[in-house]
C-alpha cells in the first residue's frame, strides 16, 4: 500500500541514503582541509562512517514484517531492500579500507566520494519499486563507477578501462531502458508491483512482453556481468585500480541481482518458465566461459576477473530455479562471495604493492615472505572453490541444492563440472603460493593497519559465514520472502 | 547430553590445527609438540570410547545433538556404532603415527602439522557423522590440506602432477555424490539431513535404482574403486609419507565407510540392484591392483597398488551384503588401515635413509634396519591374511560371504591374495635380504620414534588377530542394523 501522508518512517526509512549523502558532504570539505598527510585519515573516516551509518540503520530503520511503499511508491521498506544495503555498506566500508594501501591513487578525497555515490545509488536499486526509480538507481550507481575506473588517469590501460566500461554500461542501460518504456506502454504504469496485475489485463501477446524480458535481461546482465554482456569486465578489473575491481566485483554485482531478482519475481511472475530458462541458459554459459577463459589466465587480476563471471553463473543457478529456495540460496551465495572476493582482491592489491606486478610469479613465495597473507589467500581462494568450513561452500551447496529441487538436474550437473574446473585454477594460485620459489624472498612489510583490519574482518567473513549459518540464512530467507509480501 | 567425547576427538585436532598456525613459525619444536599432544589425546579417547562401547545395546552411542541449521533441518549429530568405532580407533593410530614418522620435516613444519590436523579432524568428522550434512562437511574439509600437502611437500617428481589429480579425481566423486545426497533429502520429503530418520524414509524402487549410483560410485572413488583407482598409486606415491599413510590408511576408508552409510543403508534396494556390477568391478580391484603391484619396481608403487587390491575386498565385502562380507568389509577397513599405514611408514623411512625406491637399488635392509624389515614382514603377512593376523579375521570373512553369494567372485579373488603373496615375498627378499649394495653401506637404522609406530601397529595386528572378538564382535553389532536395513527389500 501506499502511504499518501509524510511519517517519520518515510525519513527513518531511508537513513542510510542520508547517511551517504551526509557523509559525502563532510568528505568533501575535509577533502578541502586535509590536504597534506592527513589525507590519509580520509579511509579512517569514510570506513567509520559506513560503520556507523549500519549500525544506525540496523536500530531505526529496519523494515517491520509489512513492506511499505514509500516516498509515493518510489521506495519500498521491506527486509529485501534491507539485507541488500547492508551489503553494500560493508563492501564500501572495506573497500575504502582497502583503498589506503593502493598507492598510486591520487585525488583520495574524490575517491571516496565517488564511492558513497555509487553506493547511494546502489542502495537505491536495492529498494526501488518504481522502474523510473530503478533506472535513476542504475545510473547514479553506474556513472561515478565509470570515473573510478579510469581513475588513474596517468595510465593508459585504467583509461582504457574508464572508457570501455562507460561504453558498454551505456549501450546496455539504453537497450534495458527501451525495455523498459515498452513496459510502461503496455501497462501504463511505472510501478513494479502493479506491472504483473497490468500485464494480465492488458492483454500484450506473450511474444511481445518475452521480448520485453529479454531487453531488461540485458541490463541487468550488464551489472551481474554474465556471459554474454561480460566483455567489459575482465579489461576493467585489470585497468582499473585494484580495490575498484573489488567493489565492482562485489557490491555493483550484488546490486545487479538485487534488481534481477526482484523484477523477474515481481513483474513477470506469469513468465517464471521463460526467464528462467533464459537465466539457465545465462547461467551455464557465464560458469563455461569465466572458467575456460580463467584457466589461461597468468594474470591473478584477470584470473579474478574471469572467476568472478563463473562466479556470477553459480549465483544464477539459484535464480533460474525460481524458487523461495533458490532466491535464499542466490543471496546467501552474495553475501559468501562479496567477503571473499573483496579479501582476495584486497591481496591483489597488496602484492601489486609491494611486488609491483599482478602476474601469477609475483605471488611465488609468498607463504614464505608473508605467512599470514598466505593463509588468507588461501582462505579466500578455497572459499570461492566451495571448499567447508568456509562460506562459499554454504553458498554453492544452496543453489545446487535449489537446482535439485526445481528438477534443473542439467543444470547441477554443468554447475558441478564448473566446480572442479574451478577449483582446479584456484588450487593452481595456492600452488604457486605455497610451492614455487622466489628469487627476492625478502618478508614482505609495511602492512598499514587499516588493510589488516579490513582483510582480518573479511576472513572472519569468510570463515563465520561458512560454519554459523544459522543468522545470515535467516537473513536471506527473510529478504527472498519480503520480495513477494504485499 | 553426556560428555561430548566424540566433539572433543573431532575438534581437538581441528583447535590444534588453528593454534599451530597462531605460533611462530620458527618455534619447529613447540609446533611438533603441540600436535603431538593433540594426537595424544585423540588417541586417549578414543581407546576409552571403544573400551566402553557397549556391545550388547549395540546400535549408536556417545549421541549428541545441536542444532545447526533448523531451518533445512541441519543437525551436528555426532554417534558411533559398531562399524564406525573400529574407524574412529583405526584414524586415532594413523594420525599418532603420522605426527611421529613426521618428526623431521623441517620445511615450514608449522604449517605441515597444522594441515596434518585439519586432515585429522575431517576424518574423524565423517566417521562420527550422523547427519548428511555434516558428513559432506567433514568430507570435503579434507580437500585443501591433501592437495597442499602433497604439493608442497610431496616427491618432487610428480607431486603437482599426482596432487592434483588425486584433488580432482576426489571432489568429482564427492560433488557426484553430493547430488545424489541432496536428490535423497528432497524425496524423502522430511525436510532433515539426520541419517537415521533418512533410513527409514520410503524411497521408490525406481528412485534408489536411478540415484544408487551416483552416491556409491561418488564416494567409493575415494575407497579406490576400479576403474576410477588411477588416483591413488599416483597420489600416494607423491604425498609425504604422513599423508600417504592418511591417505591410504585411512581416507580410502571415508570413502568406503561413507558408501556404506550413505548409498547402501539409505537406498538399500539401489544396493541390491547394483551389487553385482559392483562385485565385478571389486573383483577386478582385487586382481588387478595386485598384479600391477606385482611389476612395480618402485617400492612406494607396489604399496599404492596393493592399497587398491586390498580396497576391493572391502568392497567386495560389501556388495556380498550378507552378514559375513559385512563383518569382514568392516574388519578389513581396520585391518587394512593399520597395515598400509604401517607399509607407508617403513617406505618413508626406508626412503630417507638410502634415498632412493627403487626395489632394484635395495638390498639386505634386514641387517640395517630390523624393526623396519620385521615391521615390514608383519604387515605382509597381514595383508596375504595369514591366520594369527588381523588380516586373516578381515578376509577368512569376506571370502566366505562371497562363497555364499557368487562363488566365482571368491575363486577370483583368491588368486589375487595368491599374487599378493607373490609381491610381498619379492619385495621382502629383494628389499630386506639378500646382499647390501655399496650406496648403502652407510645407512643408519630407524629412530626409536619409528620404532614406537612400528611397534604399536604391528602389536595391533597380532592382537587381533589373536583374539578377533576384541573387534568383530563390535563391528557384528554394525552390521545388525545394516542388514536390517537391507532385509525389507
Amino acid at each position: 500500500m501506499v502511504s499518501g501522508e509524510f511519517s517519520t518512517t518515510m525519513i527513518l526509512a531511508i537513513l542510510p541514503e542520508i547517511g551517504l549523502v551526509i557523509l559525502a558532504a563532510i568528505l568533501l570539505t575535509l577533502d578541502l582541509l586535509w590536504r597534506d598527510e592527513r589525507v590519509q585519515r580520509l579511509a579512517w573516516f569514510t570506513a567509520a562512517g559506513l560503520a556507523l551509518i549500519m549500525a544506525v540503520s540496523v536500530l531505526y530503520s529496519q523494515p517491520g514484517d509489512k513492506p511499505l511503499l514509500i516516498w509515493g511508491g518510489m521506495l519500498r521498506l521491506d527486509m529485501t531492500g534491507f539485507v541488500f544495503r547492508m551489503m553494500f555498506l560493508a563492501a564500501a566500508a572495506l573497500t575504502s579500507l582497502f583503498a589506503t594501501q593502493y598507492e598510486s591513487l591520487s585525488r583520495r578525497g574524490e575517491f571516496y566520494v565517488l564511492l558513497l555515490v555509487s553506493t547511494l545509488g546502489m542502495s537505491l536499486m536495492a529498494s526501488s519499486a518504481d522502474i523510473i526509480m530503478l533506472y535513476l538507481a542504475i545510473e547514479t550507481t553506474s556513472i561515478p563507477l565509470y570515473v573510478l575506473a579510469g581513475f588513474l588517469i596517468g595510465d593508459k590501460r585504467s583509461v582504457e578501462a574508464g572508457i570501455k566500461y562507460l561504453l558498454f554500461g551505456a549501450m546496455s542501460s539504453a537497450v534495458m531502458l527501451y525495455g523498459l518504456s515498452l513496459l510502461f506502454g503496455f501497462t501504463g504504469t511505472t510501478s513494479l508491483y502493479d506491472l504483473a496485475a497490468s500485464l494480465v489485463t492488458s492483454q500484450v501477446p506473450q511474444l511481445l512482453i518475452y521480448a520485453v524480458i529479454a531487453l531488461v535481461l540485458v541490463g541487468f546482465g550488464f551489472k551481474v556481468s554474465a556471459v554474454p554482456f561480460h566483455f567489459w569486465a575482465p579489461d576493467v578489473y585489470e585497468g582499473g585500480p585494484t580495490p575498484v575491481a573489488g567493489f565492482l566485483s562485489t557490491a555493483s554485482k550484488a546490486a545487479g541481482f538485487a534488481v534481477l531478482l526482484r523484477v523477474m519475481q515481481v513483474a513477470f511472475p506469469d513468465q517464471t518458465a521463460f526467464w528462467t530458462t533464459v537465466i539457465a541458459v545465462l547461467a551455464t554459459l557465464s560458469m563455461l566461459v569465466g572458467n575456460y577463459l580463467a584457466l589461461a589466465q597468468k594474470s591473478v587480476k584477470r584470473l579474478l576477473a574471469y572467476s568472478s563471471i563463473a562466479q556470477a553463473g553459480y549465483m544464477l543457478i539459484g535464480v533460474a530455479a525460481g524458487t523461495p529456495f533458490g532466491t535464499t540460496g542466490a543471496i546467501y551465495y552474495l553475501m559468501a562471495y562479496l567477503v571473499t572476493n573483496l579479501a582476495a582482491f584486497a591481496i591483489v592489491t597488496i602484492v601489486e604493492g609491494k611486488v609491483g606486478s599482478d602476474e601469477l610469479p609475483a605471488f611465488a613465495g609468498l607463504s614464505r615472505r608473508a605467512p599470514g597473507l598466505a593463509l588468507a589467500m588461501l582462505v579466500a581462494m578455497l572459499s570461492l572453490g566451495g571448499i567447508p568450513p568456509l562460506a562459499g561452500f554454504f553458498g554453492k551447496l544452496l543453489v545446487f541444492a535449489a537446482a535439485v529441487e526445481a528438477n534443473l538436474i542439467w543444470l547441477v550437473l554443468v554447475g558441478i563440472f564448473n566446480a572442479v574446473v574451478g577449483l582446479y585454477y584456484y588450487l593452481t594460485v595456492l600452488k604457486v603460493i605455497y610451492l614455487n620459489r622466489a628469487e627476492d624472498e625478502s618478508p614482505i612489510r609495511g602492512i598499514s593497519v587499516s588493510w589488516r583490519l579490513a582483510l582480518i574482518v573479511s576472513i572472519i567473513g569468510i570463515v563465520v559465514l561458512g560454519f554459523w549459518f544459522a543468522p545470515w540464512y535467516q537473513w536471506a530467507q527473510g529478504a527472498t520472502g519480503a520480495i513477494w509480501l504485499y | 547430553m553426556q560428555f561430548p567425547f566424540l566433539s572433543i576427538i573431532i575438534f581437538t585436532p581441528l583447535a590444534a590445527g588453528l593454534i599451530l598456525l597462531l605460533v611462530p613459525a620458527e618455534r619447529k619444536n613447540l609446533v611438533r609438540y603441540i600436535s603431538l599432544a593433540a594426537s595424544i589425546i585423540v588417541l586417549g579417547l578414543s581407546v576409552g570410547l571403544y573400551a566402553s562401547y557397549d556391545i550388547n545395546a549395540g546400535g549408536y552411542q556417545f549421541v549428541e545433538r545441536i542444532p545447526w541449521l533448523p531451518a533445512l533441518g541441519i543437525t551436528y549429530a555426532a554417534g558411533v556404532d559398531g562399524i564406525s568405532m573400529p574407524m574412529v580407533l583405526m584414524a586415532a593410530l594413523v594420525i599418532f603415527s603420522g605426527v611421529l614418522v613426521s618428526w623431521n620435516v623441517d620445511d615450514r613444519p608449522r604449517e605441515f602439522y597444522s594441515f596434518l590436523m585439519f586432515l585429522g579432524a575431517s576424518v574423524m568428522g565423517v566417521f562420527c557423522s550422523l547427519d548428511l550434512f555434516m558428513l559432506f562437511f567433514f568430507f570435503e574439509l579434507a580437500v585443501f590440506p591433501k592437495y597442499l600437502m602433497i604439493v608442497v611437500w610431496g616427491y618432487p617428481r610428480t607431486r603437482e602432477y599426482g596432487g592434483m589429480k588425486l584433488t580432482l579425481y576426489l571432489f568429482i566423486g564427492s560433488v557426484l555424490a553430493l547430488v545424489g545426497a541432496l536428490a535423497v533429502y528432497f524425496a524423502s520429503g522430511l525436510g532433515t539431513f539426520d541419517l537415521l530418520l533418512l533410513e527409514k524414509a520410503d524411497f521408490s524402487t525406481g528412485f534408489q535404482q536411478l540415484w544408487f549410483p551416483f552416491i556409491f560410485l561418488g564416494f567409493a572413488i575415494l575407497g579406490g574403486i576400479f576403474p576410477f583407482h588411477s588416483w591413488a598409486p599416483d597420489g600416494h606415491v607423491a604425498a609425504p609419507t604422513a599423508i600417504s599413510m592418511l591417505l591410504a590408511g585411512v581416507e580410502m576408508k571415508v570413502g568406503a565407510f561413507a558408501a556404506l552409510r550413505v548409498a547402501i543403508t539409505l537406498l538399500p534396494e539401489g544396493a541390491h540392484f547394483w551389487a553385482p556390477a559392483i562385485l565385478a568391478l571389486a573383483t577386478i580391484n582385487v586382481v588387478y591392483g595386485a598384479f600391477i603391484a606385482l611389476i612395480q619396481t618402485d617400492f612406494k608403487y607396489v604399496i599404492g597398488f596393493s592399497s587398491v587390491s586390498h580396497m576391493g575386498l572391502v568392497l567386495i565385502g560389501f556388495a556380498t551384503l550378507s552378514r559375513e562380507g559385512l563383518i569382514g568389509a568392516g574388519m578389513q577397513m581396520f585391518s587394512h588401515g593399520v597395515m598400509t599405514a604401517l607399509f607407508f611408514a617403513i617406505v618413508g623411512m626406508v626412503y630417507d635413509r638410502a634415498h632412493t625406491r627403487d626395489i632394484g637399488k635395495l638390498g639386505g635392509l634386514v641387517r640395517k634396519m630390523p624393526w623396519a624389515a620385521v615391521g615390514f614382514i608383519v604387515g605382509g603377512l597381514v595383508s596375504m591374511g595369514m591366520p594369527g593376523f588381523s588380516g586373516f579375521v578381515a578376509e577368512f570373512p569376506v571370502f566366505m560371504g562371497a562363497w555364499k553369494s557368487a562363488p566365482l567372485v571368491a575363486v577370483i579373488a583368491v588368486v589375487g591374495i595368491l599374487i599378493t603373496a607373490g609381491y610381498i615375498f619379492l619385495v621382502v627378499r629383494r628389499v630386506f635380504f639378500g646382499d647390501v649394495p655399496q650406496e648403502l653401506a652407510a645407512v643408519g637404522d630407524v629412530t626409536v620414534r619409528d620404532k614406537i609406530v612400528i611397534g604399536l601397529l604391528a602389536a595391533i595386528m597380532i592382537l587381533i588377530g589373536w583374539f578377533p572378538s576384541l573387534m568383530v564382535r563390535m563391528v557384528e553389532s554394525g552390521v545388525d542394523n545394516i542388514l536390517a536395513l537391507l532385509g525389507g527389500a
